[in-house]
């Protein structure tokens, strides 16, 4: 078989089981909880057969494995549950008079806004940091390198709530540029959610350029000082045709590698930012769910921050896997 | 270290053929040539080590001592103002170097306690301890830290001894990548073989023949993780999951005079408030990345010199 696809397939499985243990790892967070959480949640006014009934529902009756596998099917089309909060503990026994909402429900719109801060973060941060980290390690050690080194390493060592307040400051009040809050729903106008999450997304940018543009610069000056680059340098070659034809090639890989490991990064950054500018996003929800106990919900965004971040990992492989000048001319 | 004299003498030469500088003068001669970042960087750290060890006399008021006037403006009764409970943001940013501090200082000792200690044993023992620590690690490092550390915290509840636990188990997996890794090139040189024929004891090969070798990139690990256990806390703290009340912590203290921040078109200095914490925790890492860098190119740099 061509070794790309062996590669591929391996690499495939692997995550795979990855996936498999990240869901056996969060499914088995609520069989943590210490005490009998039934009785907690359902609070004073429960009573032996409410408890009971919940912990049916809850499937604690039932023996470890089939819950995990309940759980896990149940999942996959979408039903993670109900929330602990606003379940009465006078209604339990009515399931349609319950006001616990279902989890999946909660998700779904701020699923898509995160998503959408996410991606507009993306579409400035990648092009942006690219061209810095690729100019700097082909100006290597100019001034201009050192001020964009300088300026990034700060970046990284600030808090991500540390940019937001001075964006704040500067940009929503004491220059009223920008809102302060980005309260978006799902009726906003397409213009008017970006405008609104136009901070926001300045601050991942800030925070995700600096970690970007200082890994393209390594791995391309890593690149630049190997010898086959030197060679082609020497045999004549132009400088443009030997970035374009020798190093590019080499280059994807680590490229894809560095924009996959950002972006993973953009989805733990989001937490904070979202918090900071009560952008209704999934983060916020976590937090919030965290703050109340609320272990469904904090379940559920795990699950979605986890898969995200596997899948971004995994594609990045896959796409260094598949461009590996290496593996594509095989012996 | 006293200055040889200028003149050349070929008795004192051949006499003292080789004088071993102390550990004492070595790190003399290496400070002196130090960049100006580095200097800034220990000029940094040490300051808030000295804040953090002598809070209690360098505070004007209690950690916890609450005033009448809440959001009290900027003045010379409270240089930097109140709080929402009306207490002084100053003693409360000079308890927080205390506090912050020192949780991050102990998270990262315990999680380079779990993680050298496993690393260095998978790195010996090899075989299936080796591998079934190795896919453990790959599987928590498969979930984000953070993700991972919110949902711990709701289950578990967050107090600073969960706090401190769940932080270092999950960050002791990137200390056992790197322990293992430099310790699996340790592990085939002869003098440990030796050693083990000799019939010591793992512990012995842990601490007395391994650790000594692999202590510089260890020692630099552990500044970059100190910068990273202490902003994740900071931000836990921040999102209201860390370090709680009434301690005095920088994280929280971000978060509870935010909303100062709308101000800062009518009164600049209220809206420095919540930046003030968040700039002590953003100094502090810039100065011991500036530390780090300098060590790490000192060791390396001795490296080159033997080859």
């Amino acid at each position: 078989m061509h070794p790309i696809i062996t590669t591929l397939i391996k690499r495939i499985g692997l995550g795979i089981v990855s996936l498999f243990f990240v869901t056996l790892i969060i499914f088995s967070s609520v069989n943590m909880l210490p005490g009998d959480f039934v009785e907690a949640v359902l609070g004073q006014s429960r009573t032996e057969e409410t408890v009971r009934i919940f912990r049916q529902e809850l499937g604690l009756d039932k023996p470890y494995h089939v819950r995990y596998v309940n759980w896990l099917t149940s999942a996959i089309q979408g039903d993670l549950g109900n929330t602990f909060s606003g379940r009465n503990a006078t209604y339990a026994n009515q399931p349609q008079q319950n006001t616990a909402r279902s989890v999946s429900s909660l998700l779904q719109p701020r699923l898509f806004n995160t998503f959408f801060l996410a991606a507009m973060t993306a579409i400035i941060a990648i092009p942006l940091s690219l061209i810095l980290g690729i100019t700097a390690a082909l100006y290597r050690n100019s001034f201009y390198d050192r001020t964009v080194n300088a300026s990034a390493l700060t970046a990284i060592s600030m808090p991500e709530f540390f940019v937001a307040y001075v964006l704040i400051i500067f940009l929503a009040s004491i220059n009223q540029f920008f809102p302060s809050l980005s309260n978006v729903t799902s009726s906003t106008p397409f213009l008017e959610r970006v405008y609104l999450s136009i901070l926001p997304a300045l601050t991942l940018t800030l925070v995700t350029v600096a970690h970007m543009m200082r890994m393209t610069r390594a791995s391309i000056i890593n690149l630049l000082s190997s010898p086959y680059i030197e060679m082609a340098r020497l045999k004549g070659m132009s400088r443009t045709k030997v970035i374009i034809k020798h190093a590019l090639p080499n280059a994807w890989a680590p490229i894809a590698n560095i924009i996959a490991f950002n972006l993973a990064y953009l989805i733990v950054g989001v937490v904070v930012v979202e918090v900071v500018f009560v952008y209704p996003g999934v983060g916020q929800l976590m937090v919030d769910s965290v703050i109340k106990r609320d272990i469904p919900v904090v379940q559920g965004c795990a699950l979605v921050f986890a898969l995200t971040y596997i899948l971004l990992n995994l594609i990045a492989d896959v796409i260094s896997i598949v461009t590996n000048p290496r593996l594509l001319y095989p012996k | 270290m006293s200055k040889a004299s200028n003149q050349y003498s070929a008795k004192n030469e051949v006499s003292n053929t080789h004088v071993r500088r102390t550990i004492f003068q070595r790190s003399l001669i290496s400070l002196s040539k130090a960049p100006f970042t580095a200097w800034l960087g220990m000029i940094i750290v040490s300051s808030y080590f000295f804040v953090a060890i002598f809070a209690p006399y360098l505070a004007p008021y209690g950690e916890a001592q609450i005033f009448k006037v809440p959001y009290a403006p900027w003045d010379n009764v409270h240089i930097f103002g109140t709080d929402r409970l009306g207490r002084d943001i100053l003693s409360r940013l000079i308890y927080g170097a205390r506090n912050t501090m020192g949780i991050a200082l102990t998270t990262t000792f315990l999680a380079f306690l779990i993680g050298v200690g496993l690393g260095l044993l998978s790195a010996i023992l090899r075989g299936w301890v080796d591998q079934i620590l190795a896919r453990f690690v790959d599987i928590l490092m498969a979930i984000p830290s953070l993700i991972f550390a919110l949902m711990l915290l709701s289950i578990f509840g967050s107090t600073a001894l969960n706090l401190i636990l769940i932080i270092a188990v999950l960050d002791s997996t990137r200390v056992f990548r790197l322990a293992r890794a430099v310790g699996m090139n340790v592990v085939v040189m002869e003098y440990v073989e030796a050693a083990r024929l000799r019939g010591e004891k793992i512990s012995w090969i842990m601490g007395r023949e391994i650790l000594p070798n692999i202590l510089p990139p260890l020692v630099a690990e552990f500044g970059l993780r100190f910068c990273y256990v202490f902003l994740m806390i900071a931000s836990l703290s921040f999102l209201g999951v860390g370090i709680q009340p009434p301690t005095a912590d920088w994280g929280s203290m971000v978060r509870d005079t935010g909303e100062l921040i709308q101000f800062a078109a009518y009164d600049v200095t209220a809206a420095m408030t919540p930046i003030l914490p968040a700039a002590a925790i953003g100094i502090l890492t810039i100065g011991v990345n500036f530390v780090v860098d300098w060590f790490l190119y000192l060791t390396s740099g001795l490296k080159d010199e033997h080859q």
